[in-house]
């Protein structure tokens, strides 16, 4: 066989490699066309400037205003992403720069299980344990805050397993390196690490982010569900996932239709996220060559 | 080839061993009876449905869930042999026909610690259109009243719109609920407020230890017994629902519910029974 | 330095912070649901709409549900991901389509999950309500994760060690096998660990899919209903369920810490390998 031939094992895990990723790739398209097709019908006849003008949420009645639950769904995404991205980025820095092995051992244990914790659950404790503590008791702790602490717990896993593992990736060489020119750990962190780093924990960033915007079950327990404009933390809204839960099963056909357009509003904000980030994303991978240790 | 996907056929064999030494007597069962629709009359219909199993051997009853809505759509489509509907059939669904098996009270909830224990008409109006804001108003203990409404679609919400003559864009709410377990431990957890809920629900949870109580209305007692003699007012009936001809097991699975040595299995749910000898 | 003791305190507080968070949701889980547990439950049927008996059952179903998800789901991540982080200078283009869908999948909602998986793999492939149904839609949810997390663990294997198994003349499937994958091996181990942690908690894809029937399935077309969806159940729509779905979600956290674990020990074995 000529030294230059691929041989036929490579051609082959060639076409295994290409058909997976043309097969995980396809999925979205799958969806897209089923919900589009869902939503076909309320398109069709309202009209899709309705949904972005209507004044309310009244679906019965004619009015199918989408607005306030899309900026529900921004309120509590990003409100989570604030608590839960500083709190597992430094959970993950701390269980692989700084703690000791089985310090980190337990702390890595008790969040991965919090990973599989079902969504039922943590709505449950919300609404059993948080909201009361959110509302005194007295008036009902429903809204805003009640639904990012839950969410943010939820994504917390992604984000801080995700970083650990990014930064236990880091060449040693580069630590040691840091360590040699007289870093200590602050600097090394802000300087060296993280950076190197940067990658998976943007990966990990991006995982969470998409499951608080389509979480449903543990938000609708606690965000009180009432259609309105995020006022305050302790307001009620309703997110466009939770919306799509709360009247999906006894919707009747043309409501349901409607449903779906709430679900296609939202995929459709996704690709635009996805689209934005792409632009701006594409951070350099740590090789052992430090290519990638940009400062920052 | 790597150790996860090994870990995953272990798994695959562990649990296969394991169903293969337990599990029920499903073996021989040759047909399937298909219910799907309300969540409310799902635990009912499998509870029937594991009795109807044990009185005949050779059908299997698979209930499964997904709202009112997806049991009629699914009784229409052929996809469910029965559909479950926890409300009224409407106008647009005069093409299929609806069995009641039970029937189930609308009551309304308060904490436990409320003092109140009796609401008029006039005062539930006011309540959940705004105009009266504070327990004070009532006679109870002052702090703002925390109304808990039910989301669109819901027959509970019907029942009730219907009943006090509301349209759903009067109703000011605080938080809306979906299921009534939802709207219960709302409650539970917030001293200043009302809701209304599914009074079978209510009993049980109440004879769980849950802190709610259920409030008479206009002097009616809102407990299953006065649903069952008629003296309550608000109530929805719990359907079973087909299309065009039935099955043989599908009818038999229909007068099995209505078979008054059954009753005891929807009186478990604090439903009422509806009987037919 | 000043700077230096504030931060690894800082750090040390937020996560110890966090821990103690997370003990707290797993003790007053385990209290309110400890009541609940014994050996009965763990190994009879539910009885009186869950009220009574056990999750025995249920816990068979899940399993089924995860390994079908599992075993569909890591294949297919491993595959892709590997073309994603080796593949990426010769078709950059349709690697980055792969990844900008694969984002846009992790956001789809559980429930959009749980209607499409009903339409496409119940109805259109005529799946029914089965395990085998609730399997192959989970697995279209974890797959994101999987591909990501392994995406990066390859992409962060040191480039001298492949081009020291082509300099050997290692083909490339034997570079993948023996080189690579040992390398990513805690990658990919962390990736399932989230992948499995995230097909156990599923609660509404697997509501209209693998559905609601509580018998032991005998094959994967059965519909068999998963331990998350009898939480759900319990804690939603079955009044006086309360203590035993809290002792389920308990039953359930125990399982995801043996499995987790498991997978755990299997990377590290497998990272062994490349140093002997």
């Amino acid at each position: 066989m000529s030294p230059y031939a691929r041989p036929k094992r490579d051609r082959a895990l060639s076409v295994v490699l290409l058909s997976s990723a043309a097969l995980a790739a396809s999925l979205i398209v799958l969806i897209l066309v089923f919900v589009f097709g869902e939503a076909r019908g309320a398109l069709r006849a309202e009209g899709f400037t309705a949904f972005l003008t209507d004044a309310g949420w009244h679906p019965t009645d004619g009015e199918f205003g989408l607005l306030p639950m899309a900026a529900a769904t921004l309120a509590t995404t990003l409100g989570a992403l604030v608590m839960a991205a500083p709190l597992g980025i430094g959970a993950g820095l701390f269980n692989a720069l700084i703690a000791p092995r089985p310090v980190a051992r337990f702390h890595r244990a008790l969040v991965e299980v919090l990973a599989g914790i079902p969504s039922v659950v943590f709505g449950l404790w919300g609404l059993v344990v948080l909201v009361p503590l959110i509302g005194g008791g007295e008036r009902s702790g429903q809204g805003l805050l009640a639904a990012s602490v839950v969410l943010a717990l939820m994504i917390l896993p992604t984000i801080a397993l995700s970083t650990e593992a990014a930064l236990e990736r880091v060449p040693r060489e580069l630590l040691q390196g840091a360590a040699a020119l007289g870093l200590g750990p602050v600097a090394c962190a802000r300087r060296v690490a993280l950076p190197a780093a940067r990658r998976g924990v943007i990966a990990g960033l991006v995982l969470a982010t998409g499951r608080a915007i389509g979480e449903t079950m543990a938000v609708l327990m606690v965000a009180g569900n009432v259609v309105a404009w995020p006022a305050g933390l302790r307001e009620p809204l309703r997110t466009l996932t939770g919306n799509i839960a709360l009247e999906m099963g006894y919707a009747t056909q043309e409501h349901r239709s409607v449903l779906f357009v709430a679900g296609l509003v939202l995929m459709l904000a996704v690709a635009l996220l996805v689209v934005l980030a792409s632009l701006f994303g594409g951070a350099p991978t740590a090789t052992s060559h430090g290519g990638g240790a940009s400062s920052a | 080839m790597s150790t996860p996907s090994h870990l995953a056929c272990l798994l695959l064999l562990a649990s296969t061993a394991i169903s293969a030494c337990g599990g029920d007597a499903a073996a021989g069962r040759t047909e399937t009876l298909i219910l799907t629709g309300s969540s409310t009359v799902a635990p009912l219909a499998t509870e029937l449905g594991v009795r109807f199993e044990e009185q005949n051997p050779t059908i299997r009853v698979d209930v499964q869930s997904g709202g009112s809505s997806r049991g009629i759509a699914d009784a229409r489509s052929g996809h469910a042999q029965i559909g479950m509907a926890s409300r009224a059939l409407k106008a647009s669904e005069s093409d299929l026909a609806a069995e009641t098996i039970a029937r189930d009270g609308v009551g309304l909830i308060v904490h436990a610690s409320n003092p109140l224990t009796s609401l008029d008409a006039e005062a539930v109006r006011g309540i959940y259109t705004g105009k009266i804001t504070d327990w004070s108003e009532l006679g109870g203990t002052p702090g703002r009243i925390t109304v808990v409404n039910k989301a669109e679609g819901r027959a509970t919400l019907a029942v009730f719109l219907e009943h006090f003559g509301l349209e759903s864009r009067d109703v000011h709410a605080d938080v809306i609920a979906g299921e009534n377990e939802q709207a219960i431990k709302t409650i539970a957890g917030t001293t200043s407020s009302i809701g209304y809920v599914s009074i079978g629900t209510a009993e049980i949870d109440i004879e769980a230890g849950i802190e709610i109580k259920l409030l008479a209305l206009d002097g009616v007692p809102a407990t299953t017994a006065a649903v069952a003699d008629g003296s309550y007012p608000m109530a929805r009936p719990l359907n079973l629902v087909t299309f065009g001809d039935r099955t043989d097991w599908a009818q038999r699975f229909i007068d099995f519910a209505h078979d008054p040595k059954n009753a005891d299995l929807i009186l478990r749910e604090s439903f009422v029974p509806i009987s037919k000898p | 330095m000043k700077s230096e003791r504030l931060f690894a305190g800082l750090l040390w507080t937020v996560s110890m912070g966090v821990c103690a968070l997370l003990v707290w949701i797993v003790v007053d889980l385990a209290w309110r649901g400890i009541g609940s547990l014994s050996i009965e439950f763990l190994t009879s049927v539910p009885r009186d709409a869950g009220r009574a008996g056990g999750i025995s059952s249920l816990l068979i179903s899940t399993m089924w549900i995860v390994s079908t998800a599992t075993v569909v789901a890591l294949p297919i991540g491993l595959f892709s991901a590997v073309l994603l982080a080796e593949g990426a200078q010769q078709n950059a283009r349709f690697a980055r389509l792969v990844r900008g869908s694969l984002d846009m999948l992790s956001a789809v909602p559980s429930i959009v999950f749980g209607l499409f998986g009903n339409a496409f793999f119940c109805i259109t492939l005529g799946l029914g309500y089965s395990i085998l149904s609730g399997g192959l839609t989970l697995a279209c949810m974890i797959l994101p994760i999987l591909i990501r997390t392994i995406e990066e663990a390859l992409r962060s294997v040191p480039a001298e060690q492949k081009l020291a198994a082509s300099a050997l003349g290692l083909s490339r499937a034997t570079t993948l096998t023996h080189v690579l994958l040992p390398a990513a091996a805690p990658g990919v181990a962390v990736g399932l660990v989230l992948g499995i942690g995230r097909a156990l908690s599923e609660t509404a894809a697997l509501i209209f899919t693998s559905g609601y029937v509580t018998r032991t399935p005998h094959d994967l077309l059965d519909s068999g209903r998963a331990l998350s969806v009898h939480i759900y159940d319990l804690a939603m729509n079955i009044p006086g369920g309360n203590g035993r779905a809290y002792a389920s979600a308990l039953v359930l956290v125990l399982m995801l810490f043996v499995l987790n674990g498991l997978v755990r020990l299997a990377a590290k074995r497998f990272t062994k390998r490349l140093a002997t």
